[in-house]
């Protein structure tokens, strides 16, 4: 996942080392690669994301040449971390996001994660996904992602409804989906499908349509987005010139609440706040990782890392990321190395929105104080809070931002 | 043509015969100081090279808004068939908050120059110290100037001004400030027109004072006029209204730098330094005698500067309170008119009501506090003083809402203007449904010239002093001009409005109106407010309230989502920083109850919306 706009921070060193603060305490956290393809058939009119059409890039920012520069960047790290006294560590999770992987051959994509377990090997029963777009695979790809050792694959579906996905400029057929399902499932891998709500012009039946359709293809995973209207997309420029309606939070909310109900119905629980998994093993060990303070390493025009409290992120034309690695430099475009404070403020931020929680007895006093407000607010779980963990309720899951505020206070 | 005097008369031996004391009434924009600066060169008493555009207008509030503040006098030699006369121009404040300070700038003189643009013609304020001018019996020289524009309409105006004051039109003279055109003509004519001053040379002194300025250096400058008698250095002096005595340190007069001299006398303007730190102990108006041999009778015409609107001024950060009280008591060393007193405010916190003269006053005094003294500040809506008195006959006078008695109230009085309206006659159905809208009675309406109206109305102070001059502004295309000066009191049906969020009162935007017009303020208020106050956890009701009766009522649903439904690897800084950024604007957060109010909506729904740089440009 990189979104559009790189934050401002730090200038990264062309050699790529790491501050000495990277390196403490890694052996005890998980390390995990994020793999981004910036290829898309069309650009979809609410993405923010750094991808590119197949005919806009050329040299080794080109579909075809791409593999060969993202293996650079494997390569790359490698060094840049044993250059900074990071310990060998296997890969406990992969996963490929664009973009839209599948817009590279499936021999493309097991020859990019060949090259990573290549150096670094993979644990026992590690992780590894790609997300995929309905329309661009096959019952064969799906095979030879399996047979590469893909474990999981996610599709963006977004919804069932065909004039949502027109305003999403999606250009699968809403058919095809269930297709895809049963040739991933055939292939032995872990389905998880993507949905957006409250695209303007989305009705709550049409959202309901959506989630019923989503959960009769029973897949092991549902993530449920409320789109965003990210600044400089055709479909920020669409609302403020009045062609579609703006989103709107309450219709946003009164979603989620129903989403929610049925998922859980349909025996999925959530474990972040917008990611329910069918048994806790189907949970994105991945995205777990980022919430949990892990170590990853994002390969990848515009892709964001972080290694014990430094992120940073890689520059994000593409061909700018391929001249970088041709030269040998970084592909880093800045980077911030986090203070303790900081680190600390991240950590409330990131593990209050998981169903696991977040332990009341690591917070100081002030936020150990609010806890109490936010449990009589109906925002935390009584009987989790009185056990010792804060966890979100439903109420809280919808004010997720507002219950960390508080806990920064 | 005159040339430049050869010899300067010398002060405190000047014969009164040849003095000529005048000052220039104009409006903003007409170019007195241009023509002020024109003059200094013209007679010599500032070098070319020292010449800053406007010479005499010190402060830098005044030059960048093109408005003289505070009045000065400056003596400038002139020589006419032979004679060298001394003269003294009086420079005089142009605005309508400072008409008192322009009455005894009017005393000192004998004379006026009523200084028109040619292509804009009179305005209602020049109008109104015209007026005042006449009333004093000064001799009036009306001169058009930037007759060197285009637009210049030099027949029409002049027939204007002879229509006013009585005279022809081919006796108004005709100048250009900008390029010296007919300066000196007109240097000519107030030696040979105006008359010189009269006093009695052995009779106890009395002078009069127009000015007073603070100076870091040399404590409170005081500019008199002699009227009877002299002062001489080492004096010990006696101010008349308070018995108060001092030293004088120095004597002298400006030109326009300060000169010290041996004296002055019957007929001579200049300074006097006592040492004073406090404009308070110099009062506009005064009588200066001396000790040793004290004047029995005061000059007429003194009174104190009496506050007319009042407003909460209040420093965006409490942190500051100390700061905005150091810069208060520094600036009212320099602003007699200048009243305040702490005041706590719930929903603020703590800081001043503040009294003023007028709007511009006010505005000027917060741009100064702000500019000079680095604070951000937030000014409560302009009130005026209300007199009310209760069923058991107990009197008191209210300048903010809050102190509003809620208990039986007998009669409530509030302070009256008589306001004077000059705008093209095409505008006249506007203005009068404007007045009539401010509950406004319309006095009177004289034609100036065919296509050009004197409008006069009474009108409650409360109902100009917010935006009534913008709107007049809007509705006259720019052309109308208002003047206005109190005029009593009357009694009125009046109440308080108190805004209530959540049950809670916030005493910031409580208003009393008139009874007709309360529905409509708690409507805007309570609709403001809603747009303005972000969704909380919970549903908050805005009322608007008379006592305990509700008369409008908004509500602010409840937020429901609050949470960024992404929050991958890439996100992570992006959405940290924007926590960060929220934790910092919950420090500007008032609390009302459970409510949390940005800074930013009080500052809103307290404001009208244009910037008071417009408002002052009248």
């Amino acid at each position: 996942m990189t979104p559009g706009a790189l934050p401002l921070g730090d200038p990264a060193p062309a050699d790529g080392l790491l501050p000495g603060q990277a390196a403490a305490g890694a052996v005890d956290r998980a390390f995990g690669l994020y793999v981004h393809i910036p290829f898309c058939a069309v650009r979809c009119g609410y993405c923010d994301f750094n991808t590119y059409t197949a005919t806009e890039l050329g040299g080794g920012a080109s579909q075809d040449a791409y593999g060969g520069t993202a293996v650079r960047e494997v390569e790359f790290a490698a060094r840049a971390m044993a250059a900074s006294g990071l310990p060998e560590r296997r890969l406990s999770t992969v996963f490929f996001g664009g973009g839209t992987p599948t817009l590279l051959a499936a021999g493309e994509l097991t020859r990019i994660l060949g090259a990573a377990v290549g150096r670094w090997g993979l644990e026992d029963g590690a992780e590894v996904t790609t997300e995929a777009n309905p329309d661009s695979v096959t019952r064969e790809s799906l095979q030879e992602l399996a047979d590469g050792g893909f474990t999981r694959v996610s599709f963006g579906m977004q919804s069932a409804v065909p004039h949502v996905l027109k305003v999403l400029d999606r250009t699968h057929s809403p058919e095809r989906v269930p297709q895809a399902v049963a040739w991933a499932r055939e292939a032995g891998l872990n389905v998880s499908v993507d949905l957006i709500y409250g695209t303007p012009g989305e009705s709550v039946a049409d959202w309901e349509t959506s989630v019923r359709t989503a959960l009769s293809y029973e897949p092991d995973h549902i993530s449920a987005y409320s789109l965003i209207v990210e600044e400089g997309t055709k479909l920020a420029a669409q609302i403020r010139r009045g062609q579609v309606p703006n989103i709107d939070d309450d219709d946003h909310a009164v979603k989620y609440e129903l989403a929610d109900a049925l998922f859980q119905e349909a025996g999925l629980s959530w474990y972040e706040v917008s990611n329910w998994a069918r048994t806790p093993g189907d949970a994105c060990r991945h995205n777990l990782a980022y919430w949990r303070g892990d170590d990853w390493w994002g390969i990848g025009p515009g892709a964001h890392s972080h290694v014990g409290g430094v992120r940073w992120w890689n520059v994000k034309h593409p061909t700018a990321y391929a001249n970088r690695l041709d030269r040998g430099e970084s592909p880093a475009a800045g980077r911030e190395t986090l203070d303790p404070d900081t680190r600390e403020l991240e950590r409330v931020m990131l593990t209050s929105r998981l169903s696991e929680g977040l332990k009341i007895g690591t917070l100081g006093p002030s936020a150990r104080h609010a806890v109490a407000g936010l449990i009589a607010a109906e925002l935390v779980d009584p009987v989790k809070a009185f056990h010792g963990t804060l966890v979100l309720t439903l109420k809280g899951r919808l004010l997720g931002d507002a219950v960390t505020r508080a806990l920064l206070d | 043509m005159s040339p430049m005097a050869r010899t300067a008369p010398v002060p405190a031996a000047t014969d009164p015969a040849i003095i000529r004391n005048f000052c220039i009434i104009a409006h903003i924009d007409h170019g007195k100081s241009t023509l002020a600066d024109r003059m200094l060169q013209l007679t010599g008493v500032v070098q070319q090279r020292d010449m800053k555009a406007q010479y005499l207008d010190r402060m830098d509030i005044e030059r960048e808004r093109g408005i003289t503040i505070k009045s000065q006098a400056v003596r400038i030699p002139w020589e006419v068939d032979g004679t060298s006369y001394c003269l003294n121009m009086i420079d005089t404040p142009g605005h309508v908050d400072f008409t008192y300070e322009v009455s005894r700038s009017l005393a000192a003189c004998e004379g006026a120059i009523l200084l028109v643009d040619a292509a804009q013609g009179i305005e209602a304020q020049t109008l109104a110290n015209l007026y005042l001018a006449m009333e004093n019996n000064l001799t009036i020289i009306p001169v058009l100037n930037k007759i060197d524009l285009p637009a210049a309409q030099p027949e029409k105006y002049a027939a204007e001004l002879a229509n006013l004051i009585g005279g022809r039109p081919e006796d108004v003279l005709q100048v250009s400030g900008k390029t010296g055109m007919g300066v000196e003509a007109l240097l000519d004519q107030i030696v040979r027109e105006l008359p010189a001053p009269v006093g009695d040379a052995n009779a106890p002194a009395r002078a009069m004072i127009f000015d007073s300025v603070y100076d870091t250096y040399r404590g409170v400058v005081t500019y008199v006029r002699v009227i009877d008698g002299s002062l001489s250095p080492r004096e010990k002096i006696q101010m008349m209204s308070t018995r108060a005595t001092h030293e004088l340190l120095e004597i002298g007069v400006s030109s326009p730098e300060p000169h010290p001299s041996k004296g002055l006398g019957v007929g001579e303007v200049g300074y006097l330094i006592t040492g004073v730190k406090d404009v308070r102990q110099s009062k506009v108006g005064d009588t200066v005698t001396t000790f040793l041999k004290p004047a029995t009778q005061a000059l007429a015409g003194y009174h104190d500067a009496k506050p007319m609107v009042f407003s909460g001024l209040y420093p965006m950060d409490g942190a500051d309170y100390p700061v905005l009280r150091d810069a208060l008591e520094k600036l009212m060393l320099n602003d007699a008119a200048l009243v305040y007193e702490p005041e706590t405010s719930a929903a603020l916190g703590f800081g001043f009501r503040v009294g003023f003269l007028g709007l511009l006053h006010l505005e000027i005094t917060r741009e100064r506090l702000e500019r000079e003294h680095n604070l951000d500040l937030i000014s409560t809506a302009p009130n005026v003083e209300y007199e009310v008195t209760l069923e058991d006959k107990k009197v008191m006078r209210v300048t903010n809402p809050s102190e509003y008695p809620s208990g039986k109230i007998a009669e409530v009085r509030e302070p009256m203007v008589a306001a004077t309206i000059l705008a093209p006659t095409e505008f006249v159905g506007a203005i009068m449904e404007l007045c009539q809208s401010r509950r406004g009675i319309l006095g009177g309406m004289d034609y100036l010239s065919e296509d050009r109206v004197e409008i006069r109305y009474r009108l409650p102070l409360a109902e100009i002093v917010f935006d009534f001059f913008d709107i007049l502004k809007s509705k006259t295309r720019g052309y109308g001009s208002l003047d206005w000066k109190a005029d009593g009191e009357q009694v009125s049906d009046l109440v308080k409005v108190d805004i209530l969020l959540q049950g809670e009162q916030v005493d910031a935007f409580s208003a009393i109106t008139h009874r007709d017009k309360a529905y409509a303020y708690g409507v805007m208020m309570t609709g403001k407010l809603r747009e303005l106050i972000p969704r909380q956890q919970f549903e908050v009701p805005i009322q608007a309230a008379i006592g305990a009766r509700i008369i409008a009522r908004e509500s602010i649903r409840a937020i429901r989502k609050d949470v960024l439904a992404k929050c991958y690897g890439g996100d992570i800084s992006r959405k940290r920083k924007l926590l960060e950024k929220q934790k910092e604007g919950k420090k500007r957060m008032k609390m009302v109850g459970r409510v949390e109010v940005p800074q930013e909506a009080f500052i809103a729904a307290l404001t009208t919306g244009e910037s008071p740089k417009d408002k002052s440009k009248k």
